[in-house]
């Protein structure tokens, strides 16, 4: 297994604060007015991008976004394929999504069933004025009809690839990393 | 999770484990959409060879929040009454197609030996069988107490050092035997009151301290009394000499109910016998959490149902 380092700590924390104004920037644009933001991460790692994501929009637009986490294992449509999930808590503004405009966090995009699951979620938790997608890498093979309004990084892979994200809350360091597995015959 | 046959099948960490799940659940019921997907295309068959209110309910309710879907059998008015067997009428319903069982029987061990037997391929939960257990009671009970301890930093704690006091009928009790077992892997004490004759003859073996005096019991200033149902029907013989003595003895009746603390939790599992076990008084007041029981019960089955039903382990062919 070969490994190869295709984002460090400083390209991770640019390419979230290019994310940042580009969330601001769609906003704004959005028929003139801008409405409330909503950071909503995805278990796990998503939650801590969606929480820097919200650090930096704090600093560039005080009071712009709210952060939360929107687990999706309960809407999921692999959960008797895989061993049982235990969900995380989600957590929502208290005064709920609607009429707000959500961006859904993921540290990869790759087949887009989660993304599809979280939009299930969101469906029974309101009805958001319109629903963004942020991802840090978008690795492709998708097989739903969805793309990221924001990605940190577009990377090419195959799918016997694995890509791991680290980030230093959960893993003490920043890092994301591409592993070839290599083909045992 | 394959089957939920017996409190004593679950560790700490796997206990508090459904715990958290169920707090998850709780949350789906504040919102305006008070359901979810995950179990839909699967079907639940709530076998009820005994009656039951709360419990037939609170599964079919927690079955239908998931999206799966029920089949509710009870055995008055169906072929049991012409002599079916416990396999026969298993194997008929497995042969409709369902993935779960929840099961409701009078013999001890019924579930146990439903999921043993290799009649069908369902995910078996009991549902109170006979004298022995009532697990997703038990946990319910957990939940409840747990909740009025931690509030809504709930999430992971178990039940450390909190003083639970159950009186009343033990000896013909599933509820005790699961809330006894459960709260001991929590890290509860338990302490027993009830009549002589009503407190079982292997009592010294259980985790537990044990007495006749209700009196006694709750100076001790217990932080949960839990009265049980006085269950008439298991009993065939003279077990106390009228109800006007037991209730005087046993029974939470007002002037009990006005020396508890007032953070004293009082808890029934019903169905309440108002004026035996309990009075009206002490169901309906302020400590009562009779019907956050309830509540939390459709919590906690939803979570069994989702880790009995989600994941590929232990299965055959989907």
């Amino acid at each position: 297994m070969t490994a190869r380092t295709v984002l460090q700590q400083a390209d991770i924390t640019r390419a979230l604060t290019r994310i940042a104004h580009e969330i601001l920037e769609s906003n704004a644009s959005h028929d003139g007015a801008s409405s409330r933001i909503v950071l909503l991460g995805i278990p796990t790692r998503g939650v801590l991008l969606a929480r820097r994501l919200g650090a930096i929009l704090e600093q560039l637009a005080p009071g712009a976004a709210e952060v939360g986490a929107l687990d999706v294992t309960m809407y999921r449509d692999d959960l008797a394929r895989q061993p049982t999930r235990t969900p995380s808590p989600s957590s929502v503004p208290s005064d709920g999504i609607d009429g707000k405009t959500v961006v859904l966090v993921d540290d990869v995009l790759y087949s887009g069933r989660t993304v599809r699951a979280a939009l299930d979620a969101l469906s029974d938790l309101g009805r958001p004025r319109a629903v963004r997608l942020a991802a840090l890498i978008d690795r492709g093979h998708r097989e739903l009809p969805i793309r990221a309004d924001f990605v940190g990084k577009n990377l090419p892979t195959s799918q016997t690839q694995r890509i791991y994200v680290k980030l230093l809350e959960s893993d003490g360091q920043d890092l994301v990393a591409v592993f070839d597995e290599e083909d045992q015959g | 999770m394959r089957h939920l046959l017996s409190v004593r099948d679950l560790d700490r960490g796997a206990a508090v484990g459904i715990l958290d799940l169920a707090e998850d659940m709780a949350d789906v019921a504040t919102r305006a959409v008070p359901r979810l997907p995950t179990l839909r295309g699967r079907t639940v068959a709530n076998l009820f060879f005994e009656d039951s209110t709360r419990t037939r309910l609170s599964f079919e309710a927690a079955a239908k929040r998931l999206s799966a879907d029920v089949i509710t059998f009870s055995a008055k008015g169906s072929s049991v009454s012409k002599g079916e067997s416990l396999k026969d009428t298993a194997q008929t319903i497995a042969a409709m197609g369902i993935d779960a069982v929840v099961l409701r029987h009078p013999a001890s061990g019924a579930a146990r030996v439903l999921a043993d037997g290799q009649w069908i391929d369902a995910a078996v939960i009991n549902a109170g069988d006979g004298m022995h257990e009532h697990p997703t009671q038990g946990l319910l009970d957990a939940f409840t107490m747990r909740k009025a301890v931690h509030g809504t930093a709930s999430r992971g704690t178990g039940l450390d050092g909190l003083r639970v006091t159950i009186v009343g009928d033990i000896l013909h009790s599933r509820v005790a035997r699961s809330n006894i077992w459960l709260l001991k892997t929590l890290g509860a004490s338990v302490h027993l009151v009830g009549p002589e004759t009503l407190l079982p003859a292997g009592v010294g073996a259980w985790p537990v301290t044990s007495g006749t005096d209700l009196d006694d019991a709750l100076a001790g200033k217990p932080d949960v009394v839990m009265m049980l149902r006085v269950q008439g029907e298991r009993m065939h013989a003279a077990y106390f000499p009228n109800e006007r003595e037991y209730s005087r003895q046993w029974g939470l009746d007002d002037a009990r109910l006005a020396r508890l603390a007032p953070d004293t939790m009082v808890m029934h599992p019903g169905p309440m016998n108002r004026g035996l076990e309990i009075s009206s008084a002490a169901a309906d007041s302020a400590r009562s959490l009779v019907l956050d029981q309830v509540a939390n019960g459709v919590s906690i089955r939803m979570a069994v149902l989702y880790l009995v039903l989600s994941g590929s382990e232990g299965r055959g062919a989907v």
